[in-house]
């Protein structure tokens, strides 16, 4: 299918997610409320996967462009973390350490028992 | 500014030509040496910053231009749901450990990241704009703003993430003795999103579909998660 529809479906489908939000009031982000919206219409076969696939892959494929702008926004966040970087780096690596122990530890776990049980 | 070059720096062209030209001389060195290090957008981050910073360059003067690459985070978000949807399969094999282990993971790193803020006495703004930075950046970013933070502090929190991710996901695995593909995979993914995904591709391929896998489910728990953990314990 065509680029333009491509894309035009998946902004509506945007908007969509964007408009439930505000109009209810829910807690999840518009995006990712379309990005729920997305699958379920993926999965019911109420969109097939080709009538967004190939503007999908190409964003996909080349999706942290799109993050440059908020990247470099912290060129506006020097000031409030001046002397705050060796922490914030600190935080970062020991919550990821504990995140991979505490997820594959489980997965492992549960995994193992399955197969024993079987 | 010199008069011949400030009509340019204030057009909208000046943000989304150097954002481009960056990217690309960036995606380029990635290509060279095959490192997840030599990451594009970290390079092209660094390249813009020094720039802006060395010719005295307002952040509000390229995000003239920015504003128009950073609309597209909408659409991004949304397509995340289209590797989600040719992974279900994998979900569907083995449902409860990898939610589980998903959830289990997610709520783990949210409170070490909230203990930690408070150890190290940071205020509300920067610890809010710290919890989501273990998802992928567009949502990232989604919970930042949602919480009040700073969604800038979350994306180079969330690089950094993923540069530990890469560095540690599978030395931590083998130290910790998790060996079963899907648990590692799984890990990585749930840890460090798609920086980390690049190493557990290396790993090999149920590593590699696992962390891709991993990355949309945790996205979607963490929106759920942050605001309620952060409530809770804040």
């Amino acid at each position: 299918m065509m680029y333009v529809i491509q894309f035009a479906i998946i902004l509506a489908i945007c908007i969509i997610g964007n408009m439930l939000h505000d109009y209810l009031q829910l807690p999840i982000p518009g995006n990712v409320l379309g990005m729920t919206l997305l699958l379920f219409l993926l999965l019911t076969g109420i969109i097939r996967l080709s009538m967004i696939e190939d503007v999908s892959n190409f964003m996909l494929k080349h999706l942290s462009f799109f993050f440059i702008p908020a990247a470099v926004g912290l060129i506006t966040c020097f000031s409030i973390l001046e002397g705050k970087w060796a922490a914030l780096m600190f935080i970062s690596v020991v919550s990821t350490f504990i995140i991979v122990v505490v997820t594959g530890a489980t997965v492992q776990i549960l995994m193992k028992r399955r197969q024993y049980r079987e | 500014m010199s008069e011949l070059i400030s009509p340019f720096v204030r057009s909208p062209l000046f943000g989304i030509s150097i954002s481009l030209l960056t990217f690309y001389a960036g995606s380029l060195l990635y290509k060279k040496t095959g490192s997840s290090l030599m990451n594009p957008l970290v390079l092209s981050m660094v390249m813009i910053i020094v720039l802006l910073l060395s010719f005295h360059i307002s952040f509000d003067d390229y995000n003239r231009g920015g504003q128009f690459i950073s609309f597209f985070l909408g659409p991004a978000t949304v397509i995340l749901a289209v590797p989600l949807y040719r992974k279900i399969n994998l979900l569907k094999e083995n449902v409860v450990p990898i939610l589980a282990g998903i959830s289990i993971g997610s709520v783990a790193g949210i409170v070490s990241i909230i203990v930690m803020c408070k150890i190290f006495g940071f205020d509300e703004l920067i610890s809010v704009s710290m919890i989501p930075k273990s998802v992928t950046t567009p949502i990232g970013i989604e919970i930042s703003s949602q919480l009040g933070g700073l969604p800038s502090i979350t994306v180079a929190a969330i690089v950094f993430t993923g540069v530990a991710g890469v560095l540690l996901g599978p030395a931590v695995c083998k130290l910790f003795r998790i060996d079963d593909k899907v648990a590692v995979g799984v890990a990585i993914g749930t840890s460090s999103h798609a920086l980390g995904t690049t190493k557990a591709v290396e790993l090999g391929e149920t590593e590699g579909a696992m962390s891709g896998l991993a990355i949309g489910i945790a996205g979607l728990m963490t929106v759920f998660l942050a605001p309620l953990l952060a409530k809770l314990l804040m």
